[in-house]
């Protein structure tokens, strides 16, 4: 199903020298990131730091300089093995869509324009939807979920893809308790089974308990490494500017 | 009138009640497209836009000795403009709202389209009588030949929009995660305008111009009110254009003073009005 990697300790995601501009506002300065296979990462920083601008720019959904290799190939070529889940604020949500058909939606390279929807991709989708909790919910109208079963809905059609490396845009970001622990549960049994996952992140208190490493951005990479190494009071207070009180787990 | 509705009224108005059926699917179907990607006023100034076209095509058809209203010749005029409208909007929407690039591309082009048909009619050159029915359309008098290019043309829309239902339904609904799907979004959108503009060509001598975009726009938000799937409210909507389309055919044939354009909107506004009486308004879901 997923095919192997070319060499065991490849990573799979480079990022060297990013730059993003809207406007002659300068976006993003230079951003680097090394990903290893198989990790789960949490991008950390202030509000408007360019965080969901490093992921749309490193996917080519921005125009960006510099240069990004997935799993050792051009991005526009890695594309098939990456899954991106947008915020929710994105998407119009009186569109007529139900659930499964969203779910159906991560399947389109499997399926192509006159391939048959057939019972087994249908199958496949029912049971994204029980990895995240809502296998009863398939039927419903999109619009009439709550803003964390949205976002689960957007994470089993990233489930459908198939990829290999997850990017997710604040995956946490007004969703109930129960989203949350169903969400990080999926995101650590991908990860256990050779996944790399990146995701924007906002609540620092949450980030050991969850992510494996963090990439702390502002504008720029500050720092990037393990939780253990790089989640410390010096590196957030760089980050988050020397005068913000910024609560750091023990 | 009788006659009409059920195919008795002769083989060619049987051939024009078919073919206008055939064009309500097709503008039913595009149409629920359309308005779920928010594009429904672009179609509009496209359909506006065709008009100096026709003028320019009839001239230039007069010009060589032909006559001036030989329908292809007057679509290909029609799309030539139409496209350069289109050009237009997208050029203009780098500089103001799309809403008022949309509205100015539309008033310059129909207002020199007027202006073309009437120098025309004062130079009495090509046989020009009739030929403000792609205005409001005329099915009265069709040609054998011209009911069979609509209705050829509906089926080929609605085979096109089949084809294409998955990626339409995917840029509309998350365009981003569409591209991230290898989807090119600019080209289902210009794939997407392709075909309003063949439904608008075709409808041509139908509804004309002007109303075609009721004709997309109408049934696809009066299915929307009974649909909860894309596939439902564009098969919805393609069945109510098509009903719509056949009946003011029908109609129009019956009484030779009622004009068929005007006729199918308001069948199709009719067909809103009750779908918003009895769904209150509400969305399925």
């Amino acid at each position: 199903m997923v095919p192997p990697t070319p060499f065991p300790n490849a990573e799979a995601l480079v990022v060297r020298g990013l730059t993003v501009r809207y406007d002659g506002r300068t976006a993003l300065e230079g951003a680097e990131a090394r990903v290893p296979v198989g990790t789960l990462t949490a991008i950390v920083g202030p509000n408007g730091a360019g965080k969901s601008t490093f992921l749309k720019g490193l996917l080519g959904l921005e125009p960006a300089e510099g240069e990004v290799r997935a799993f050792g190939q051009a991005v526009a070529t890695a594309l098939p093995r990456i899954a991106y889940v947008p915020q929710r604020a994105a998407v119009d949500w009186g569109f007529p869509v139900r659930v499964i058909d969203v779910v159906l939606m991560g399947a389109w390279r499997r399926m192509g324009l006159l391939g048959r929807l057939s019972p087994a991709l249908r199958d496949e989708a029912r049971e994204a939807l029980d990895r995240v909790g809502m296998a009863d919910l398939a039927a419903r109208q999109i619009g009439a979920l709550s803003g964390g079963q949205q976002q689960r809905v957007f994470i089993a059609r990233a489930l459908m893809q198939r990829a290999e490396l997850y990017l997710l845009d604040e995956p946490f970001a007004g969703v109930d308790a129960a989203t949350e622990a169903a969400i990080i549960a999926v995101l650590k049994g991908l990860r256990d089974k050779g996944a790399t996952i990146i995701a924007v992140h906002h609540d620092l208190s949450t980030v050991g308990a969850y992510f494996d490493r963090v990439l702390l951005l502002n504008h720029r990479t500050i720092a990037e490494g393990p939780v253990a190494t790089t989640f410390t009071r010096e590196a957030l207070a760089q980050t988050y500017g020397a005068g913000q009180l910024v609560a750091v787990p023990a | 009138m009788w006659q009409a509705l059920t195919l008795q009224a002769g083989p060619n108005a049987a051939l024009v009640s078919l073919g206008a059926a055939l064009l309500g699917a097709a503008a039913g179907g595009a149409g629920a497209f359309l308005t779920l990607r928010r594009r429904a006023l672009v179609s509009d100034a496209l359909a506006h836009a065709t008009l100096p076209g026709i003028g320019l095509a009839f001239l230039a058809m007069a010009a060589l000795g032909g006559d001036g209203r030989f329908l292809p010749g007057l679509m290909v005029g029609a799309a030539a403009t139409a496209a350069l409208g289109l050009w237009a909007v997208q050029a203009l929407v780098r500089h103001l709202p799309e809403d008022a690039a949309t509205a100015a591309v539309l008033s310059t082009f129909y207002g020199f389209g007027i202006v073309m048909l009437t120098v025309i009619q004062s130079l009495g050159i090509g046989r020009p009588a009739g030929l403000e029915g792609v205005l409001l359309g005329a099915t009265a008098g069709m040609l054998r030949a011209e009911a069979v290019t609509i209705a050829l043309g509906g089926a080929a829309v609605l085979l096109a929009l089949w084809v294409l239902r998955r990626p339409l339904a995917m840029v509309a609904f998350d365009p981003l995660h569409a591209r991230m799907m290898g989807i090119n979004p600019a080209r289902m959108d210009l794939a997407l305008m392709m075909l309003v503009m063949a439904v608008v060509l075709v409808g041509l001598n139908v509804t004309g111009l002007i109303l075609i975009v009721a004709l997309l726009v109408t049934p696809a938000v009066a299915a929307r009110l009974w649909m909860g799937t894309v596939a439902g409210t564009a098969g919805l909507a393609a069945l109510i254009g098509a009903g719509c389309g056949y009946l003011g055919a029908a109609l129009s044939a019956s009484f030779p003073d009622l004009p068929t354009g005007p006729v199918i909107v308001l069948l199709a506004a009719a067909v809103f009005v009750l779908s918003l009486l009895l769904r209150g308004g509400r969305h399925y879901g």
